[in-house]
């Protein structure tokens, strides 16, 4: 069988700039990978390449075996037309650093307007599983606040409500952590416990060493756009092969 | 007669007879808003497009249009027009002059809106698998007319004011009345300040509901 997510020597550059340089992947059915490394190592640009928020520059995501932003035309990759590359999408969830909920919808708005705009659901279907959604991730008193009613953890958690609702294959986490209050944090990584013990698929990009460790079955460190060292966490979270992992890990534990 | 006695003898029938051009000022304005508000929101998103011919045409549309005078485009349309087959009513041209004109300023409160509207915003529609369009008209647009109903409104009152040109090409509003009322009557001063008073009385409702709008900005509800 495919892996559910196969990336294939992906290469990215801003200009001069080489953010990616040659990242090639599997992640299989209901697994769950972290990716950790310093700031600028190229994880999050790596997260958004999936989805094809970046184009990359080179290289070729698969994700269930349909290629991802392009297809082949004649032996040629051609980019897809937007409404192709939208339906792709759909089933990848992103969820963003910071949050980016919609402010001019209440949580449930922001739950329900994809799958009625997007997949075409009815409002009640659609209303339906945003409640279902929301009650999930422990927000089902807080349907009609607008977010900036709400915490930083509550947004974070109607966002991956919001992802929720539409079934996605694939879940991205890029740092979801990182823009909340140190007391907010644990609501948002129970949610997301949660969501690995049931099986979804999941890339996570995280500063959560501990949290990579428990969720995880597979770690990736990088470094300088490149996969420096990967396997189970048990080897590179505690017995880290490279020296630069260790170095990292260090340098995270000091802190 | 002097200024106070003409107002005080004729006031009355000057202030009916000007009253009478109110409807067509009013189809005008009204027409030209409509007619700037949708194609300026096309000239917009193609002054936004990714594809660098298209955002050229609109950027070279929005600068001819507000770097020559209205009165001039306002000719080219209703002289001009004849000259390739299609004889546009005095109505029809003022209205099209308007609006075409009108869309450049939209289009460019339309863009100042769009991207007053941080990235995010798109980036998290088109993940969740919006196309860009129909990102643009549930997550962006949405929240951008907040940042544009004041600009919005100031514009369709230099609009409303702007009006008054269209009598040059026969449209017959207030001002043309206002002019033929000066011939018969020839008391230029007291015709044309109660045509002003006229105007005034719908810009100046038209501001409040802006100064309004201002203030309710900031809240989102």
């Amino acid at each position: 069988m495919t892996p559910l997510l196969r990336i294939i020597d992906l290469h990215k550059s801003f200009g001069e700039l080489v953010v990616l340089d040659g990242i090639s992947l599997d992640v299989e059915r209901g697994q769950k990978v972290s990716i950790i490394g310093p700031s600028g190592s190229g994880k999050t640009t790596l997260l958004r390449c999936i989805n094809y928020l970046e184009k990359p520059t080179s290289g070729h995501i698969h994700i269930d075996g349909t290629l991802i932003g392009e297809k082949e035309v004649g032996g040629r990759f051609v980019h897809l037309s937007d409404r192709e590359l939208a339906k792709e999408r759909a089933g990848i969830g992103f969820v963003f650093q910071r949050f980016n909920l919609f402010p001019h919808l209440t949580a449930l708005g922001n739950v329900t307007i994809a799958p009625q705009k997007v997949l075409g659901l009815s409002h009640d279907q659609a209303e339906a599983r945003a409640r279902e959604m929301l009650q999930k991730v422990g927000l089902g008193h807080k349907i009609d606040q607008y977010p900036e009613r709400l915490s930083g953890g509550q947004q974070q958690r109607v966002a991956i409500a919001r992802v929720l609702a539409m079934q996605p294959k694939l879940m991205l986490f890029d740092e979801a952590t990182s823009a909340l209050d140190p007391e907010l944090i644990g609501e948002v990584l129970r949610v997301m416990r949660q969501l690995a013990e049931e099986g979804s698929t999941m890339v996570i990009v995280t500063h959560e060493i501990q949290f990579a460790g428990e969720v995880s079955d597979w770690v990736i460190f990088m470094d300088h756009g490149k996969i420096v060292e990967q396997g189970p966490p048990a080897q590179v979270l505690f017995d880290p092969q490279q020296p630069r992992t260790r170095e990292f890990l260090k340098h995270i534990q000091d802190r | 007669m002097t200024f106070w006695q003409f107002l005080h003898a004729k006031g009355w029938y000057l202030l009916s007879t000007l009253i009478g051009g109110w409807p067509q000022t009013a189809i005008v304005a009204l027409g030209s808003l409509v007619f700037a508000l949708i194609f300026g929101l096309a000239v917009a998103l193609l002054r936004l497009s990714p594809w660098r011919v298209l955002s050229w045409l609109a950027v070279a549309y929005i600068e001819f249009f507000r770097g020559t005078p209205a009165l001039v485009q306002l000719f080219v349309i209703y002289f001009g027009m004849p000259d390739i087959g299609l004889s546009p009513t005095p109505l029809e041209a003022a209205i099209v002059g308007l609006g075409l004109n009108g869309a450049a300023y939209l289009a460019e409160i339309y863009r100042a809106g769009i991207e007053s509207i941080h990235r995010g915003q798109l980036e998290a529609a088109l993940s969740l698998g919006m196309t860009p369009l129909k990102a643009m008209q549930h997550i962006v647009l949405p929240q951008a007319l907040r940042t544009m109903l004041p600009p919005i409104t100031s514009f369709a009152i230099v609009l409303l004011k702007d009006t008054a040109i269209v009598f040059s090409v026969g449209v017959v509003e207030i001002m043309a009345l206002a002019r033929n009322l000066v011939t018969e009557t020839l008391h230029s001063a007291a015709v044309y300040l109660i045509a002003g008073t006229i105007y005034l009385c719908m810009t100046i409702p038209m501001a409040r509901l802006a100064a309004r709008l201002e203030r309710q900005r900031q809240a989102w509800h």
